[in-house]
Formats: structure tokens, sequence, C-alpha cells
């Protein structure tokens, strides 16, 4: 991880990322680029626009490697500044602009610091879509005792049928030791591919960033499509370690 | 630089109230006029309109039906969830209350809900601030437990607009532990906070960092506490009598209310004694009596003490700590003197192993309120004393919203950092469909009716279109309070959607807005009390003064239609001076005061030799007591004043 990367200071913000139509501050009147959280002369929190991406939020180029522990300063920096409590006792609106930039940078810090949501909401960004079931979709199959429809990895096809198999048996047979012995042993392989996934991820972040720097569009798009796809299989993985732990009532 | 906002932090507890504020050398809890620093959390209703605190402990036990105590425990909460407490609590509900109503508590002659209650509380406390400072204090920060969901917060707020206070924010009470703390101490690191109060319990896990106080993870249980301890003695308490003396005191309320107090005083005797001794006489003459030890006691209260330890472990696991990991424990709430509770939070945060021990130096009954007043201080602009302290703490529970089959999807995860947000597109499932019901709810569960249910409500006017079409986006935000806000809008048509949030449990705005006008009524009413009893008094001193007047000589020197016109006056003050119409009866010793002048005038003549010619009756009263010039048995008597 390249831990040496500068985040933005909140004139540089405005400098290089906002460079859209400029606005006048509410408050001191200096001119400056729409979409900043707040104002780089008089540090006041200003209207919230509408569309703004996290990594914007927070001052950063969208790249994917990123060292937390600056993350979390420049988080703690900005809230310094954004956070409802500098507001309690100031005009409506005002009030009504730092709850919203504050909820911006919170959910923007929130997901951001996450490896695995961080790249699904930048390929978002980017236009790709994650085959991501939704929190909706997995509850009301889990309602409806529907199977979920996921495209399954072709080279873990065998492996899940096999666990889908066992899975069933220990419906029938809740005290079957030896079934749950399998299972543990199954559910192990797949944490482990969890991991691996982990490791081709970093990988790949590498592979996003250099093209992103570079303005490498085939690069950019190639590195998408590989998340992509690794995304997907991370999620599915995910789900079968999900459903071994609920079956074995963990 | 403008006067700063006197801003004050309240602890509205369930066992015990308390405000407090910061001077310039760190927080001070206020006390109350008789001097004491906790106001109980008890309302009663008398004739002299509502008492709280220690004056209406006396009705507790003498007319427990007056009184209410831990109301706490049914803030936001409805008539049908609340069936436990009432098992539990000397809780009447008004009569009508029915299952989906607002929960409303029959009170002597009156119906109040949960928030009035807590206001009357809150009156005082403010009541007691401005007697503090001598001026007005009209914002104030309040503490809730930070398990405390969105129906509960938006109960304590509502509480605090009924009272005459702005609450400028909630915070929640661990967070507000660990503030207090965090002042006289530079710390960094991660910091348990187990708050362990009269009826609720949380456990927050913190980090530490450059004054940056921020919340990883909570936990708790909003209906654990001090109270069930009581509980489970009374219980055995009311077996005992029922068992061995055969006689069941269930049925009286003053029994149990003074069984009650004696169970108290045990469960707070055995944290620094071996045993206890319960003693109480019974209706009909005959005593209670019995020894309990502690270790009785503890085995009795294990599965309470239990309890706390899940929550200490999910927030944990939450916060993706080991117990090893947490630097720090503070412990806050009264029920952490117990010594068993103290053993229980070593042995899940691992602390004497690693020679640790919890932090116990601040008053864990004042701690709370003492960071209220930080935070407070922090909210009107702060000083070098909390120079770049910012708290950052999280929602409790998740955020979802009923699906297809009654199932949760959560928008917004539990110990999210707060104000958080979440935006979610709905749409029509049937043509020309022009309103969406959404059902919002607050919970860990997977089924909607499992968990705490927020709010239903219409999108309302959406455009006639082709089913699937229409794209509402709907935008839930959790302010820094921890309340609710949802918005929406159309975005086909681009056009705003009329949106209902209808609160599942708590009280409108236009409820809230006649319960502020009740108590400003009340207020009048109180008023006019005060001013009967002194137009009465007054009345009082000016018709002894006239009785009296026949045995002076200048009395002989009126003549008899004078004497006729005082006697129908005075006759008419005595039958008037017992009402409750002060006007009439300032109008009456008006009348009385005129008709007695030209006696007053003679009656000085002979005193003093003409000097006060003029006065009236009263005036001359007045000046006849101030000095040795003025030897006159009409002198009033000194009033003492205290």
């Amino acid at each position: 991880m390249h831990a040496g990367r500068e985040f933005a200071s909140e004139s540089e913000m405005t400098q290089t990322q906002l460079q859209s139509a400029g606005v006048v501050c509410w408050a001191c009147g200096a001119e400056h680029a729409a979409g900043a959280p707040v104002c780089p002369t008089c540090h006041k929190v200003q209207q919230h626009a509408a569309g703004t991406d996290y990594f914007t939020a927070l001052g950063l180029p969208r790249l994917l490697q990123i060292d937390v522990a600056a993350l979390e300063k420049q988080f703690y920096r900005l809230s310094r500044r954004l956070h409802p409590d500098l507001y309690a006792t100031a005009g409506e609106e005002q009030q009504q602009w730092s709850t919203e930039q504050s909820s911006l940078l919170n959910d923007a810090y929130r997901t951001l610091k996450d490896p695995v949501e961080r790249t699904r909401y930048l390929l978002q960004l980017e236009g790709a879509s994650v085959e991501e079931e939704s929190e909706k979709d997995r509850a009301a199959a889990k309602a409806s005792g529907k199977a979920r429809e996921q495209k399954v990895p072709p080279d873990l096809l065998e492996e899940v049928f096999e666990l889908n198999m066992q899975l069933e048996e220990l419906r029938m047979d809740s005290e079957d030791a030896d079934l749950k012995q399998q299972l543990l042993v199954a559910r192990n392989g797949f944490t482990a591919q969890l991991a691996a996934c982990d490791d081709q991820l970093r990988h790949l972040w590498q592979q996003w960033d250099a093209a992103w720097q570079s303005q490498d569009e085939s690069g950019k798009s190639a590195a998408k499509d590989k998340l992509v796809a690794l995304l997907n299989r991370r999620n599915y993985i995910r789900n079968l370690v999900r459903d071994v732990n609920e079956a074995l009532g963990e | 630089m403008a006067e700063r906002e006197r801003i004050v932090g309240i602890d509205l507890g369930t066992t015990n109230s308390l405000v407090a504020y910061m001077e310039a050398d760190g927080p001070v809890v206020i006390p109350s006029e008789d001097g004491t620093r906790l106001v109980p959390s008890v309302v009663a209703l008398t004739a002299d309109g509502a008492a709280v605190g220690n004056a209406a402990r006396k009705t507790l036990v003498e007319r427990p039906q007056d009184a209410v105590y831990s109301a706490k425990r049914l803030m936001g909460r409805g008539v049908e969830d609340v069936q436990e407490e009432l098992k539990l609590f000397p809780f009447r509900l008004a009569k009508d209350s029915v299952p989906g109503g607002v929960l409303r508590l029959q009170l002597r002659d009156r119906e109040l809900t949960p928030p009035e209650i807590s206001a009357y509380i809150l009156q005082q406390l403010k009541r007691n601030a401005e007697r503090y400072f001598g001026g007005a204090v009209t914002k104030a920060v309040v503490t809730v437990p930070a398990y405390f969901n969105d129906a509960q917060r938006q109960a304590t707020k509502d509480a605090g607009r009924i009272a005459g206070l702005e609450v400028l924010r909630l915070v929640n009470e661990p967070t507000a532990a660990a503030l207090a703390y965090g002042l006289d101490r530079n710390h960094e690191g991660t910091v348990a906070v187990y708050d362990f109060g009269g009826g609720t319990f949380d456990v927050s896990i913190l980090k530490l960092s450059d004054g940056i106080f921020e919340v990883i993870a909570t936990s708790g249980d909003t209906h654990l506490g001090g109270d069930d301890l009581d509980n489970l003695l009374l219980s055995v308490a009311l077996d005992d009598i029922a068992g061995d003396m055969k006689i069941d005191v269930r049925r009286s309320p003053e029994a149990v209310q003074r069984l009650r107090n004696a169970v108290i005083d045990a469960k707070i005797a055995l944290s620094s004694g071996d045993d206890a001794e319960i003693s109480v006489e019974l209706p009909g003459g005959q005593r209670y009596q019995r020894t309990i030890t502690r270790e009785q006691f503890e085995e009795l209260a294990e599965p309470v003490f239990q309890r706390t330890a899940d929550p200490c472990r999910q927030a944990m696991k939450d916060a993706g700590l080991k117990p090893e990991q947490i630097d720090e424990v503070v412990l806050v709430g009264g029920s952490t003197r117990i010594p068993r509770v103290r053993t229980l939070v070593d042995d899940v945060f691992q602390l004497s192993e690693r020679g640790k021990k919890p932090h116990t130096e601040m008053n864990p009954d004042e701690v709370v309120a003492l960071g209220a007043a930080v935070q407070a201080h922090i909210l009107s602009g702060g000083s070098t004393v909390t120079e770049d302290m910012l708290l950052l703490d999280v929602t409790p529970l998740s955020l979802g919203i009923e699906a297809l089959g009654g199932v949760v999807a959560k928008i917004i995860q539990r110990n999210s950092t707060v104000p958080a947000s979440a935006t979610e597109h709905f749409t029509t499932g049937v043509e020309g469909q022009t309103n969406v019901a959404i059902h919002v709810v607050q919970g860990e569960r997977e089924l909607a009716a499992d968990c705490r249910s927020l709010a239903r409500f219409d999108l309302k006017g959406i455009p006639p279109m082709v089913a699937g079409l229409p794209r509402i986006e709907v935008k839930f935000l959790i302010d820094a309070n921890g309340i609710l806000h949802v918005s929406a809008r159309e975005q086909r048509s681009g056009k705003e959607a009329e949106i209902e949030v209808k609160p599942t449990y708590g009280l409108t705005d236009d409820q809230v807005e006649t319960m502020i006008l009740e108590s400003f009524d009340y207020a009048e009413d109180d008023f006019r009390k005060r001013q009967g009893i002194e137009a009465r008094l007054e009345a009082e001193k000016l018709l002894e003064l006239v009785t009296k007047a026949p045995s002076d000589p200048a009395w002989k020197k009126l003549d008899a239609t004078e004497i006729a016109s005082i006697a129908e006056s005075k006759a008419e003050l005595e039958k008037l001076k017992d009402s409750d119409d002060y006007k009439a009866i300032r109008a009456t010793m008006e009348v009385l005061d005129k008709a007695t002048r030209r006696f007053a005038e003679l009656m000085m003549d002979d005193a003093v030799g003409g000097a006060m010619r003029g006065q009236t009756m009263t005036e001359a009263g007045e000046h006849l007591g101030d000095g040795p010039t003025a030897p006159h048995p009409f002198a009033p008597a000194e009033i003492e004043e205290r």
C-alpha cells in the first residue's frame, strides 16, 4: 500500500477537483469552487451540492489504494469543520447544511475505509454494475424460501454442488456429526478462497490506480472488468460461508 | 463578543435527574433549593399542582396513586409494548387506553403522557438552574441511553419542548460520561463505558484521539437496570409475606411502596455490608422482618447481572476488538456500586489479569450530567478547556424498510456515525398507482414485525404512469440526535412528492403544541392560586385591624353612616376572602380601605399629631410599624419571612 500519498487540503480540493463554476461563500463573500463542503477562506460550512461523490467529499482522487490512517485524519479534520455541534446555535439553514455535509462525510468515510465497499462504490461511480444482491433481495429470498439466483463461478461449480447436497442432508438430520465435520472443512476451504480474493483485490487496485494516473482508458476498462468479476466471485463465496454458518447455527 | 448563550446539561434519569453547568474551572452540578444534587425522578400531583423530586416522594408513600416514578421506562412506547412493565411497576394507564393509541397514565385527576411527566422533571431542573443563575434558562443538552430508539429520543425531545426547553442536542449517556472523564486527562486509546443505571443499560466503545471522541460501537438494553434488582427483592418480600405471614399486601399500593423503599435501602446497604435488614410495618400493624445476605442477593440477581455481559461482548465484536484491546473501562450509573457488577466487568474486559482497574474516580450518579454540561459548553462555542474536543457518535440500531414478505431491508447499519443517510428508490406495482406505502423500522431482527416500528407513511401524489416507471427517491437521514428525517422526490416527473411521516407511537407536533399550551395554562393557574393566597392573607390582616378599630379612641369620632359603611364592606370582605377570586378580594379591600380612611386619619392625628394626613388604613398601618415613633395598637405584627 502506498502510504505516502498526501491528502488534499481544503484549498487544494477546490483547485484540483472542483473546477466547475465558482460560488460565493455566504459567510465571507470569497469566491470558491462549487461543491466544496467548507469555504477555503473562512472555513464555514457551505450549502450541500447535490451529487457530490464520496471521493470528492473526502478530497480524494478516484484511486483505490488508500492509506486508512491518513483517511482517518482527513475525516477527523473535516469533521471538526462540518459537524452539527459547531452549528448548534447557528441559523436553521446552516444547521441543515452542516447536517447534510456531515452525513455525506460520514457516509463517505464509512464506505471508503472498507476495502470491498470502496471498490464496489468506485465501480458503481465508473458505471460498472456489480452483481451484488441487495439486502432487500436477500431478505425476500430468505422469507420466500426461494434460492437466490446467482451465477456460479465455473471453477466452483463442483464444490458448490457438493456443498448444497451436504446442506440439504443436514436439514434432514441436524445431528449428523460427520456431516457437520465435512461442512466445517468445506467452510474453511471457502474462507481460504475469500482471503485469496482479498489478495487479488489489492493487486487489481494497483492496476486500476496505475491506469487512472496515466489516463490509460483501455487499462482502466480492463481493470474495471477484472474487479467486477472478482467482487462477484467474492460475493458468491461470502454468501456460501454465510449459508454454512447459518446451517451450523453459528 | 455577544454574551454566550447559557446552555445547561441535563441527565434525565430513570431514578434521579440532575442539571449541570460548565463553569470556568470545570462542570458543576447545580443543586436544588433544598441543597440536594440529585432530583429523584418522581412526579406527584397534589392539591397545589405538580411536585417533583423529594417533594413528590412523600406523596409516593402516602398516596401512591397520585405519584409516578421511573416514567422513563415508558418514553416512546405504545400501550401494547408496556404490558411487562405494568406487571412490575405501579403504572396506571388511563381508563380508555387502547393498543395503538398514545400511552397516557392516570395521575390523580389527570391523564398524562410520559413526555409530559418527564417535562415536569425538566421544568424543575430548569427552575433550579434559573435560581442558580438568577436568569432565564431556555436551552439544554439532554442525555438519553445510547440504546434509545428513534421514538424514545423523539419523546425526550418532546418533553423538553413541553417544559419550555429547547433541546439543542440529545447526547448518549455513556458518551457524555466519557466526555466528563476525558476533560482532565489527555488520553488516547480505546475506552469502554459500562453504564448500568436505574432502568437502562448501555455499553459504548470509544476511540479517543487528539480530542476526538469517536464511538465505534454501542449496545445495550433499555429495560435493564437497578429497578429490575428492586423488583426481584420485592417479589421475595411479597412471597415471604404471603407465605409465612399469610397476608397478601399486593393490593395495597402503600404497603408495596413502603416495601419497595425498604428493599432499595437493603440493596444499597449490601454494596458495602455482608447483610442487610429489611423491616417494614404492614397494614394491620404486623411487622415484616428479614435479613438478606450479600450472597443471597447475588445469587438472586445473577441472571440480571449476566444480561449486561452479552451487550458488552456484542459491542466488542461490532468494534472488531478483543477484550485485551480495550485500554480503559469507565463505570457509570448507581448500579455499578454493586461489588458483583464490578467483578463481572472485570471478567468481561479481562481487567485484573492485565493489571488494570475500572475507572470509578467520578461519582457514577453525577458523571453523565457533568458530561452533558461539557457538551453544552462545546455547543455554545467552547473555550480553551474544550478546545478541539468533538464527539462523533453512532446510531445504536439499524434502520430498515419493510420489504415484500414482511422482511426488513436494512438501509443504515447500526453503529454508523451520525449524521448518516441512505437514499432508496421506490416504484409502483400497478398502472396508475399514485401512492406508495413505506414502513420504516428500527432493529436487528429480520422480520419487520420483530423490529420497532418507527413510521408508516405514504408517498402521495405520484403522477399516474405505467407500473414500475415512476422512480421515487426517498432520503432517510439520521441527525446528530439519532432522530430520523425523511424526504422524497419523484424523479421522472421532477415532482416533489408530498410526504407525511406519521410516527407510530410518538406524539404529533400538534399534540406537543397543545401540551405546551396546557402547561402555560397551568402556569396561569398556578399564578392565580398564588395571587389568591396573597390576597387572602392581606385581607385577613386588614380585617384584623378593622376588628380591633372600635377599641381605639378615634372610633368614637366617626358618625353612624361611616360606621355602617365600614361594617358593610367588612362583612363583604369576610365573605369573599376565602374564595379564589383574588380580583374581587382586592376590590373589596379597596372599598374597605376607603371607608376607613377618615378613621385612619383621626387615629393618626391622635398618634402623631397629624403628620400623616391623607394616608389610608393600610398605609398608616405600614408606617406605624416602621419605628419607635409609631407606638400604636394597629401596628402590624412582624411577619416572619424566611
